[in-house]
């Protein structure tokens, strides 16, 4: 059984001249121990999606359609209060983009985690003393910086501190957005390593979101590549950046410089993401798109199954 | 001996802010602390020359571009452009006249633009001041020549909109328009593309290096994204706390890096590739405050390779071979 299972979800927002589709149909699976990579550019919807799964979207975004099936249970149905209280958080929690600002500044690092605990696990402040320090380690950042406030700690530390509050209740699921965006290459580098230490002693599950392809290609081994509200390819990390499918795949990662190897051209897209409160017909990428054939202006394409393992794209030059 | 083609030329620029401190505290302490923003760098950009400078935040790259362009006062050192010495000119009428071949693109496009001017008066703007057109009409034809340069085309359809109107690679455009329609001959392009999407961002790139040939100018790229240095630069100069610890041509310089922080910088910057297999070097700790920064070579403190002479010893900046300068103790102690 599928750990998580979001199908054909669709997330809009309203706003004055319209819905905004921000997330139009998307689905995709992952099991436990997966860590999935949520790529694609500002504005594609990325966020939107994660937001939906943990129930925190603002008052204008609905839900209109779709199942978010975690652990067999579908969490759309349940009530705010239920998701509050059992799922977000506890199960499912989540490592916010600029989190290093979401610390609270007058308070030290420590009585934050224990409040995190005491407020969602039924634990005494002795063991949730105890279980805040050996977050604090597990991270890298040792129990006896607990009594610092957040203003004397570095970027990277906070950055792994909030990764530590997010571990707290052992949830089975962890959504990071863009977690390591405002830290410096070399800090990055650290963070990352501890999440993928984190990954491998707790087997832990987690949906990467990050505009940055060369991230996700070191910390992933399943991606999704998304473009304006919709999933077009889809699979395991060696199949997607090596046979990628979908023309948008290919342009957005040759767009990636590499420092390895020999100096390559850089592609670029011509033109810039869709609106998404009129969403072009057809395939949504036909406007940008050098192969657009007469059938992608009318016809929307269908995910299609490449290969065995998984490796998903959605274009019509697959099904000719 | 005076080189016709360096059209940049930096000397022990140096420049300390110093830090405002309470008035008691004035009593006690002796001296003022600073923060060593930049500290003894010497460099050349050579003309129709995209020179990097690359480094994390905080270790003095745009302090660096600013001083260049004299937008900020150095504490020390010289810097000539096309062999004249800039500091000594008069601030209000020579240098002023001076700027029109020296310009700045800046990193963000949606606070360096003003929103309540049209991107025709955004762009006019700097011809008006440095009246370099007679009438209007040749404002106009200048304006509208610097968008068709820029791809913004046709000019007509973008002149009167606003800021507002535009996405964040056209903004872009629209900024180095105003940089480039005086027709510099220098400029300072502060991270001009690391606030765009990956698919918007290569073609902004790949204007900027079209420009070099086209005006015949010489760029000052600075970045923190080395991936995208070694695709833009001829060379890259790489600062670590103010100081420039590698210099040299930038393929030379990031797949075969000769300074420690250099490797680690290097090692650090992740790649589009699964299956690429690549050495660990992940140096720990983060960069020293440069109020107190460690004597000695500034890099020991997180250096795996330091011994002795690294915490007493400032290592210069040596040339190993041409176009190739390390400051390391590991190269000058042969």
């Amino acid at each position: 059984m599928p750990l998580l299972q979001v199908e054909n979800l669709k997330m809009y927002y309203e706003v004055l001249r319209g819905e905004v589709k921000a997330v139009d149909g998307v689905s995709f699976s992952m099991e436990k121990g997966d860590s999935l990579g949520l790529a694609g550019e500002s504005g594609c919807g990325k966020t939107s999606a994660a937001l939906a799964i943990l129930r925190l979207l603002p008052q204008n975004g609905k839900i209109i359609d779709g199942k978010i099936i975690f652990n067999g249970e579908d969490l759309i149905p349940k009530s705010d209060d239920e998701i509050r209280h059992k799922i977000r958080w506890k199960r499912i929690s989540v490592i916010f983009q600029g989190a290093m600002n979401a610390l609270h500044p007058t308070k030290k690092i420590g009585v934050q985690i224990v409040e995190a605990l005491l407020l969602h696990e039924d634990i005494n402040k002795k063991g949730a003393n105890e279980r805040a320090g050996k977050l604090l380690d597990l991270v890298g950042i040792g129990a006896s910086k607990r009594d610092r406030y957040p203003h004397e700690l570095s970027g990277g530390m906070k950055q792994r501190t909030v990764t530590a509050m997010a571990l707290a209740c052992n949830p089975d699921l962890i959504i990071a957005d863009e977690p390591t965006t405002a830290l410096d290459v070399i800090i990055e580098a650290q963070v990352l390593k501890v999440i993928k230490e984190l990954q491998q002693k707790l087997s832990l599950s987690m949906i990467l979101i990050s505009h940055d392809l060369s991230m996700i290609a070191e910390t992933c081994n399943r991606v999704a590549i998304m473009y304006a509200g919709k999933i077009v390819e889809y699979g395991d990390i060696v199949s997607v950046f090596k046979d990628s499918a979908h023309p948008y795949t290919q342009k957005l990662l040759a767009a990636f410089p590499s420092i390895l190897g020999r100096k390559t051209e850089l592609a670029s897209i011509h033109g810039f993401p869709p609106d998404l409160l009129n969403p072009p017909s057809g395939c949504r990428f036909h406007p940008r798109c050098e192969f657009a054939m007469e059938i992608c202006k009318k016809k929307e394409p269908e995910m299609l199954a490449l290969g065995g393992k998984g490796h998903y794209a959605a274009c019509h030059l697959l099904s000719r | 001996m005076e080189n016709e083609n360096i059209v940049i030329k930096a000397r022990n620029l140096t420049k300390h802010f110093p830090i405002k401190m309470g008035f008691m505290r004035t009593l006690v302490s002796k001296e003022t602390p600073v923060v060593h923003a930049v500290d003894d760098i010497s460099f050349d950009i050579k003309r129709e020359e995209f020179f990097g400078l690359v480094g994390e935040s905080g270790c003095g790259k745009t302090t660096t571009g600013r001083l260049l362009l004299r937008l900020i006062e150095p504490t020390s050192g010289q810097i000539f452009f096309k062999g004249m010495d800039i500091l000594t000119l008069p601030l209000e009428r020579e240098m002023r006249r001076l700027r029109r071949k020296m310009q700045i693109v800046f990193q963000d496009p949606y606070e360096s633009l003003n929103p309540r001017m049209s991107i025709f008066d955004i762009i006019a703007e700097p011809v008006r001041i440095q009246k370099v057109a007679e009438t209007e009409e040749q404002v106009a034809e200048k304006v509208a020549k610097a968008l068709e340069e820029m791809d913004l085309v046709p000019p007509e359809e973008f002149m009167y909109r606003f800021p507002h109107e535009l996405s964040g690679g056209q903004r872009q455009r629209v900024a180095i328009a105003r940089a480039f329609v005086l027709e510099p001959e220098f400029v300072v392009a502060d991270e001009p593309v690391s606030m765009l999407d990956a698919s918007i961002r290569s073609e902004v790139a790949k204007l900027m290096l079209s420009l070099v040939k086209k005006f015949h100018c010489s760029f000052l790229y600075i970045t923190h994204d080395v991936a995208l240095a070694r695709y833009m630069c001829n060379r890259i100069a790489v600062m670590y706390l103010g100081k420039i610890a590698e210099a040299g041509t930038s393929d030379l310089v990031i797949q075969k890096p000769l300074h420690p922080y250099t490797e680690a910088l290097i090692a650090a910057v992740p790649v589009p590739d699964p299956t690429a297999r690549r050495t660990e070097v992940v140096i720990k700790g983060e960069v020293p405050s440069a109020i107190n920064p460690p004597t000695g070579c500034r890099f020991n403190t997180r250096c795996p390779y330091a011994w002795d002479v690294c915490r007493k010893e400032e290592p210069p900046l040596i040339q190993i071979e041409k176009d190739r300068f390390v400051a390391c103790h590991k190269y000058t102690k042969k």
